[in-house]
């Protein structure tokens, strides 16, 4: 299992790395029962994996063991193929970026300073410095010159959160550890905070493994999901839209939790699904014209742009015929449009608050591209459920060959590491 | 002669009492926060180091001065050793105690963040703990100088330099007409000492304590 592309010349990101977990395991002095049990799993580069569970599952424990701040009693760590786990600690962690609640931001110093230090320690200049700090507080979308100086606690939460962020991905890791970063923020800063995570991540492609008991944030960050139950064993892991649809088990779906299906929505885009056309005309159009649009088309309804191409009006029939020469008074304003980025559950509500069962779909400058309406969604949520059961039922016939072969190993007696009390 | 008298016409005298007081205060101090800090960062984060270092502290604080330095003597000698011992002793002890207090209270999620952004132990101890745990040693050294300044007059006892001198001579002449005024210049000098280290704390905790921290 030789990863060569390890030196590869970075670009101006270090993009991520993989990190393989094989049978890790913590057993705590005095204490019988493993607090990590032969945790194994592979996290490809530039993935972020969500490790999701209840309190005292294990998960930090087993996030705190990937940069050694608790060291593993028995299995091995590798990060893009190069066996960390005996190497000096501390030159393996300022290769891993590490964010923790309540951002961890030393209250003694300016939040550059917070910024510059794993550069600094690792012997950057200080122009360097000092220009990738600017560069990282841009990135975390806090204003460089505003902020530069000021003290944690002269920060919001949020904002505390996002410093701690930078700070983590100062010196360009290319895997960075979040242990329930967003934990301890009010909901709607929370919110934010992972929107900005997930752009940027798809800026910067680092490895992320990402600690939380929500499993909402769970769904919404992760690219896998590793469901954990007690000592850190894994109860599923897949897809956010493979464990919604198809959980392995009992406990997972316990921990899915109620609405399943609506959760699925909040996965998919409107630019994902189909989306119909409808006949147009716009407010410059002659009367006339949109007279024989209406015909032509062979619907009720015809949408009316304005100026600039952006919805304006529903016109029905009955609108045009009580015009009488003039469109100002006729017909219903589009009071709601979703972009082509909006989730399918955005769009499902703006269909139901519709009184005729549609919206209309904008792109650049609210520019109209097209309708969603309850038929269209309908089927193409049956597609997409039926789509990741296909998926889910092919990832768990893995991991149960997996699980199968682990058993068979742990009944040869192979890998010292249980029975040490 | 009354007083004002007494201090114009001897103030060269007192003048040069009062700074070698200061020197020794200040010198067995800087000596105390180091040893004190060092005590501190060695034994807090074991609970019996700790404890031991505060309780054996505390015993020395309980010696009488002037019996710490009549039992220095025979072993030291006269003058400047036994004084600048039995003052650095003392002063240890709220210093040691505010260290171990302070490097204690540091927020453990604090000392986790700066282990896994990958700083050294010593880095740590220097770049997080100890400036975090600064103020409150800085008032341990506060309340130990106090404490050194009104000790340091007992060591005249031992014909070690400073005020006591003042203050011990005054009280051999009981009586002459000098006395008085030589007990009253000898504390009052002790006391303006002490309220001038005072405000050279209060300007130093200014320039050294972090304005993040500061309350």
């Amino acid at each position: 299992m030789s990863e060569n592309d390890e030196g590869a010349a970075a670009p101006d990101h270090t993009t991520g790395a993989t990190i393989e977990l094989e049978s890790l395991t913590k057993l705590y002095p005095g204490n019988p029962q493993p607090a990590v049990e032969n945790v194994s799993m592979e996290i490809k580069a530039g993935e972020t994996v969500i490790f999701v569970g209840p309190s005292g599952c294990g998960k930090s424990t087993t996030l705190k063991m990937i940069n050694r701040l608790i060291e593993p009693s028995g299995g091995r760590i590798r990060i893009n193929g190069e066996d960390v786990t005996d190497i000096d600690p501390v030159k393996l962690r300022r290769k891993v970026g590490y964010a923790i609640q309540s951002s961890g931001l030393f209250p003694h110093m300016t939040v550059a300073q917070n910024i510059a230090l794993v550069p600094k320690m690792i012997g950057w200049s200080k122009s360097r410095i000092r220009s990738r700090v600017e560069e990282m507080l841009d990135l975390v979308g806090l204003d460089a010159g505003e902020f530069h100086g000021r003290y944690p606690r002269q920060l919001s939460g949020g904002q505390q959160q996002r410093v701690g962020v930078a700070r983590a991905l100062a010196a360009d890791p290319p895997v960075l550890l979040m242990d329930e970063p967003f934990g301890a923020v009010d909901p709607i800063t929370r919110d934010h905070l992972q929107d900005e995570l997930i752009r940027l991540q798809r800026e910067l492609h680092k490895t992320i493994v990402f600690v939380t008991h929500d499993f909402d944030e769970a769904i919404k960050i992760g690219d896998r999901i590793a469901v954990l139950r007690e000592r850190s064993h894994i109860a599923q892991f897949d897809t956010p839209e493979a464990i919604l649809t198809n959980p392995a088990d009992d406990f997972v779906s316990g921990f899915v939790g109620a609405g399943a299906a609506l959760k699925r929505l909040n996965l998919t885009r409107v630019r994902d699904v189909g989306i119909t056309d409808y006949p147009t005309v716009t407010v410059e159009d002659p009367l006339q014209h949109i007279f024989d649009r209406l015909r032509e088309s062979g619907t009720n309804e015809i949408l009316l742009l304005d100026r600039r191409g952006r919805p304006y009006k529903w016109l029905r029939r009955g609108d045009l015929m009580r015009a009488k020469g003039s469109l100002a008074r006729a017909g219903t304003l589009v009071h709601d449009t979703v972009t082509r980025d909006a989730t399918l559950r955005d769009a499902l509500e703006a269909v139901l608050t519709d009184n005729a069962g549609r919206v209309a779909v904008t792109g650049r400058r609210g520019a109209y591209e097209g309708v969603v309406d309850m038929e269209t969604l309908m089927n193409s949520v049956h597609e997409l459920l039926e789509a990741d059961r296909l998926d889910a039922l092919e990832h768990q016939h893995d991991l149960e060959e997996i699980r199968a072969a682990q058993t068979h190993t742990e009944q040869e007696g192979f890998g010292g590491v249980g029975g040490r009390a | 002669m009354d007083f004002w008298e007494y201090l114009s016409d001897r103030h060269q005298q007192l003048l040069a009492d009062a700074s070698q007081h200061a020197s020794a205060v200040l010198q067995c101090m800087v000596a105390a926060t180091l040893l004190g800090v060092l005590i501190g960062v060695v034994t807090y984060r074991s609970e019996w180091a700790g404890n031991l270092a505060t309780l054996s502290t505390s015993t020395i604080l309980t010696i009488p001065s002037l019996a710490m330095i009549g039992l220095l003597i025979p072993v030291l000698g006269l003058g400047v050793p036994p004084t600048v011992t039995a003052l650095t002793l003392y002063g240890l002890l709220p210093i040691v105690r505010n260290a171990i207090v302070g490097l204690r209270g540091v927020d453990p999620s604090l000392v986790d963040a700066a282990k896994g952004i990958g700083m050294s132990r010593p880095a740590r101890l220097l770049r997080v703990e100890l400036p975090l745990a600064w103020p409150p040693i800085l008032t341990g050294i506060r309340v130990s100088t106090q404490m050194l300044m009104g000790i340091a007059a007992i060591a005249a006892f031992a014909s070690g330099p400073g005020l006591g001198n003042e203050i011990f001579r005054g009280i051999a002449s009981l009586g002459s007409k000098n006395a008085l005024n030589q007990v009253l210049a000898g504390t009052l000098g002790i006391i303006v000492l002490a309220l001038l280290f005072d405000a050279a704390y209060v300007l130093l905790g200014r320039l050294t304590i972090s304005r993040g921290i500061r309350v």
